[in-house]
């Protein structure tokens, strides 16, 4: 075999941490062959960017090699001196991080900062401006020449990722490592953006590091890949047969806490891996996942399990013969949806448009959405960032107010516009849990304090009270006596959203807006509280409105969902539906760009361009400019269509007959 | 990081208690030898506000016009000398002490309240309260704090009073932009909204949610302005202000002993000099060390 473009061997890292050494990497090994791709997953903290990190050996000054070495292309990157470091860096490899927000200069013209990565390597100004137009047009951006005058600000965030892309591959690198290169982009984006690394590779013939904590994304892009828990391989081999066929119980453990083939909260429970991961520098047990391992036995704990060599894959496993009964292992049944509608709905929004004026310009961030929520129902809502999803929900919640009034019924009555005008039962009655708990929380004050100040302000409960509700409420979402007195940086992601759950339940809500609650969580951690919204919807019938960019974790816990664009209801139905369709040209679009772990069946529907400005919407319908199914003639362009009823009871916005419509589930069904 | 088992006990995951951090930040404090050299200075000044007869025993008011001029060191009892009216300066300067001890920490602390008040609302109201409040501010800034005093104590009776209120006033605004800026971060935080949207007045979010956050640049926002204040009373006090003639107050002594450095006679001046000197470098040292622990 030729030598391979990045090689770890057994690698161990530590960070010096107050004079102690926490060890980060504990003898990692793998290999990236030429023309590979090769992906490392896992979860927060298992030790995937540091690895990214060592590869260039662009560490922090408090890293210290423990032992190993790295090779990147045969050379022994930890015995170069800076000089020969510059030159690999510059020459050899790129790497592409999470952000090109960050990654790229906010003062410098994109055109200035593509050219510098030519002129680093000694070309003329002349040829690294030619150069640049051409790298432009590789990573398919249609006008260079406009792109190169421009300011990164002035770009999308997509654009701005091509860019960035565009500067790594200026070198003509062997080896790019991509650390969560689509982690922040809307899935359609997500697509664009993986279709063109995937075209490249094949192009140039690099090799790629493909780091991501998305199952879906390095099943879609990988060809082998190492699955890193602990700072320590478990398993490793070719992403189809891990994926499909999972050898190791964390692998398993990870797969199945993802909602998959469609999977419903009223069909099953999701799993969720008991425990937690061992903290930074901990001592090991001799097998690290033994603590949360559902297989584990007494040998686990004595002897450190060795590679099982499994024909072209590997897992480190006492017990591989016995993982199969996991796999097979049926989890535990859902709580089937009691939702009745035949009752008045707890929600009604009726014609709901929500205008901004900024410098002269009217944004249009929402357009005469009508809607019904009923006691007990998840209102999943979808679309690409832009779509009006956000404002929606803020103008539910009173923090906008809508163009006219009297459009929103709340329990029978007018809902005011603003928070502090509405009567007390109004403001309990609709509360929320934020995306990131971090923000959410105020890390000044205990947990007590967050949750026994809504017990008070929302459920009004005398001071005598509020120590038994307290009890309650922290039990129904699980926290312990024990967690009150912290504060929120003592606490892991999913313990904070507990806490923030916890609030936004104290006051006994009807409606709970969900902005995406677990996309800054872990998928094991996300399982959890999946399962933890769908129990408290069950005992409290309570409704949702549920944001999220991820059609599988809508899809889990919605009983409809309505997909907006611009601003508009472009579908509303029941979630089997919308999803199985016949569906619109734009859910469908939107369906096929999430990459699945169970590996994309069908081509991918390419939508064209960016979603367009608010200010100036497209004329007819407003999908017609990116619309893959756009009849022939005129019609799309000129006449916006008409909400035309489904025979489920929803609604769909479309020219198209409803029967003609998509209809092949996508890759969420297998 | 993942979470915990649907039916045990939650873990409380990897966390060191808050009660570490603060104890490690505190430790970090004391190992940082500006901290330790600024406190232990500011620590004898304060003494000597508190207790001048404890350090000096000497009367600092004992006029002996006969043993004037005396040079430093140890001469006739006298550890840095005498000046022109023959008193004891050593005594002077530690006697000194206090009338600055007094005043400067009391205006600091009108102009933070003022300033911590005026910030929160402009940070979190915004708008035409905002707007209208920076003008005014962005005009007081462009005047010199000691013009404005000198000018007001012109008109005004210059009490103690008057001073520390004046000097707090023009501080406020100052301590004021400080805080807007730290809370105009804050705000944008999702808690506030949380708050907002379980109907909170604005009153409770201002200082109950917000406050606790913008603590730290406040803190150093005040070792800060405290320096600036022993500063500006020194000068005020020797051009004559907030002092009587003769009193031991290290500015007035500046001013009243200037005249006999013609006559190579310094001590009278200089020591004042550096006591003050002292007070304003440590207290600026403190503040870095404060700064430097919030910025880690």
């Amino acid at each position: 075999m030729s030598t391979p473009a990045l090689e770890f061997n057994d690698l161990q890292l530590a960070y010096m941490v107050r004079g102690q050494a926490r060890e980060v990497l504990r003898g990692v090994s793998f290999a990236v062959q030429p023309g590979e791709t090769y992906g490392l997953v896992g979860e927060s903290g298992c030790g995937k960017s540091t690895a990214a990190y060592t590869a260039v050996r662009y560490l922090p000054t408090n890293a210290r090699i423990l032992g190993g070495d790295v090779h990147l292309a045969g050379r022994d990157i930890l015995s170069l001196d800076k000089k020969e470091l510059q030159n690999l860096r510059a020459n050899d490899v790129s790497i592409v991080y999470q952000d090109p927000g960050q990654a790229l200069n906010p003062t410098i013209k994109v055109g200035l900062q593509l050219m510098e990565a030519y002129q680093l390597l000694g070309q003329s100004k002349h040829d690294a401006l030619t150069n640049s137009r051409e790298i432009l047009r590789k990573v398919q951006i249609a006008d260079p020449e406009s792109v190169l005058g421009r300011y990164p600000h002035q770009l999308s965030g997509g654009m701005q990722q091509r860019v960035v892309i565009a500067m790594a591959l200026a070198c003509n690198p062997q080896l790019i490592i991509l650390d969560e290169p689509t982690t922040g982009l809307d899935a359609t984006v997500e697509a664009e953006v993986l279709d063109l690394i995937r075209g490249l590779r094949d192009e140039f013939g690099t090799s790629v590091l493909f780091i991501s904590h998305n199952l879906g994304a390095i099943r879609a892009m990988c060809d082998r890949v190492g699955v890193l828990y602990a700072g320590k391989l478990v398993e490793e081999g070719r992403a189809q047969d891990v994926f499909d066929n999972p050898q190791h119980p964390y692998t398993v453990g990870l797969l199945r806490c993802l909602p998959r083939h469609g999977s419903r909260k009223s069909a099953q429970r999701l799993e969720t891996i008991p425990g937690f991961q061992p903290l930074l520098g901990a001592p090991l047990p001799a097998c690290v996942f033994v603590d949360r391992c559902p297989l584990a036995t007494d040998k686990c704990r004595e002897v450190a399990p060795q590679w099982t060599q499994l024909g072209d894959r590997k897992v480190r496993c006492h017990h591989v013969d016995r993982v199969h009964e996991l796999v097979s292992s049926a989890l535990p049944e859902g709580t089937p949806s009691t939702v009745d509608r035949s009752s008045t709905p707890m929600l009604v929004l009726d014609g709901v448009s929500k205008t901004f004026h900024q410098g002269g310009q009217a944004i249009k961030a929402v357009r005469d959405v009508s809607l019904e929520l009923f006691a007990g129902e998840t209102l999943g809502l979808v679309g690409e960032s832009g779509s009006g999803k956000t404002t929606l929900a803020h103008t539910v919640l009173g923090i906008h107010a809508p163009d006219q009034a009297n459009t929103i019924t709340f329990d029978g009555k007018n809902l005011k516009p603003g928070t502090r005008k509405r009567p007390a039962d109004q403001v309990r009655g609709i509360q929320i849990i934020f995306q990131n708990p971090d923000s959410a929380l105020n890390r000044r004050h205990s947990v007590r304090r967050i949750i026994g100040r809504s017990l008070r302000r929302l459920a009004q409960l005398p001071h005598s009270e509020v120590d038994g509700a307290l009890q309650e409420i922290t039990a129904s979402v699980r926290l312990t006596e024990r967690h009150l007195d912290m504060r929120p940086s003592q606490l892991s992601g999913g313990l904070k959203q507990r806490v923030a759950i916890a609030r936004a339940f104290a006051g006994h809500p009807r409606i709970v807006v969900c902005d995406e609650p677990t996309s800054s969580l872990d998928v094991s951690v996300q399982a959890a509280i999946l399962n933890l919204l769908g129990d408290l919807q069950h005992d409290r019938d309570t409704s949702y409105l549920f944001i999220s960019h991820d059609l599988r974790v809508v899809r889990y816990l919605s009983d409809r969902i309505a997909v907006l664009y611009l601003g508009r209801i472009m579908e509303l139905g029941p979630a089997e539906r919308v999803f199985d369709g016949p569906h619109h040209p734009y859910t469908e679009a939107l369906l096929s760009a999430a990459p699945s772990v169970d590996g994309d069946t069908r081509e991918r529907i390419r939508l064209d361009g960016e979603i367009p400005s608010a200010v100036n919407q497209p004329s007819g319908c407003v999908f017609h400019t990116r619309c893959q199914r756009r009849l022939e003639g005129d019609l799309c362009s000129t006449v916006e269509p008409p909400l035309t009823p489904t025979p489920d009871g929803g609604v769909i916005r479309c020219h198209i007959p409803f029967d003609q419509l998509g209809g092949q589930p996508v890759a969420l069904r297998s | 990081m993942t979470d915990a088992p649907e039916a045990g006990t939650p873990h409380a995951g990897p966390a060191t208690s808050s009660k570490d951090i603060r104890k490690e930040l505190r430790g970090l404090l004391y190992r940082s030898k500006t901290f330790i050299v600024g406190m232990l200075i500011l620590a004898f000044w304060v003494f000597c506000a508190i207790a001048p007869g404890v350090v000096a025993r000497q009367d600092p008011a004992a006029i002996e016009p006969a043993s004037k001029w005396i040079h430093p060191f140890f001469k006739d009892g006298h550890f840095i000398g005498t000046d022109r009216r023959g008193a004891d300066v050593f005594s002077r300067v530690i006697h000194g002490a206090r009338e600055i001890m007094i005043i400067a920490p009391a205006a600091t602390i009108v102009g933070t309240v003022v300033g911590v008040v005026l910030g929160l609302a402009m940070g979190y109201f915004r708008g035409p309260l905002d707007d209208i409040l920076s003008r005014v501010i962005e005009a007081l800034m462009s005047l010199p704090v000691i013009l404005v005093t000198l000018l007001a104590l012109t008109a005004l009776t210059g009490g103690r009073l008057t001073i520390i209120l004046l000097i707090g006033f023009l501080f406020g605004p100052i301590i004021a932009r400080t805080v807007r800026a730290a809370v105009l971060t804050e705000r944008n935080l999702d808690y506030v909204r949380a708050a907002e949207l379980r109907g909170e007045r604005a009153s409770y979010i201002m200082f109950a949610e917000i406050l606790p956050n913008v603590f730290g640049p406040i803190v150093v926002e005040f070792t800060v302005r405290l320096g600036y204040a022993v500063f500006t009373m020194a000068g005020l006090a020797f051009l004559g202000f907030g002092t009587q003639p003769g009193s031991p107050d290290w500015g007035r002594s500046i001013f009243e002993e200037r005249s006999s450095l013609l006559s190579d006679v310094w001590w009278p001046s200089m020591m004042p000099a550096l006591a003050l000197a002292s007070l304003v470098v440590a207290i600026n040292m403190v503040a870095d060390a404060i700064q430097g622990m919030i910025d880690r």
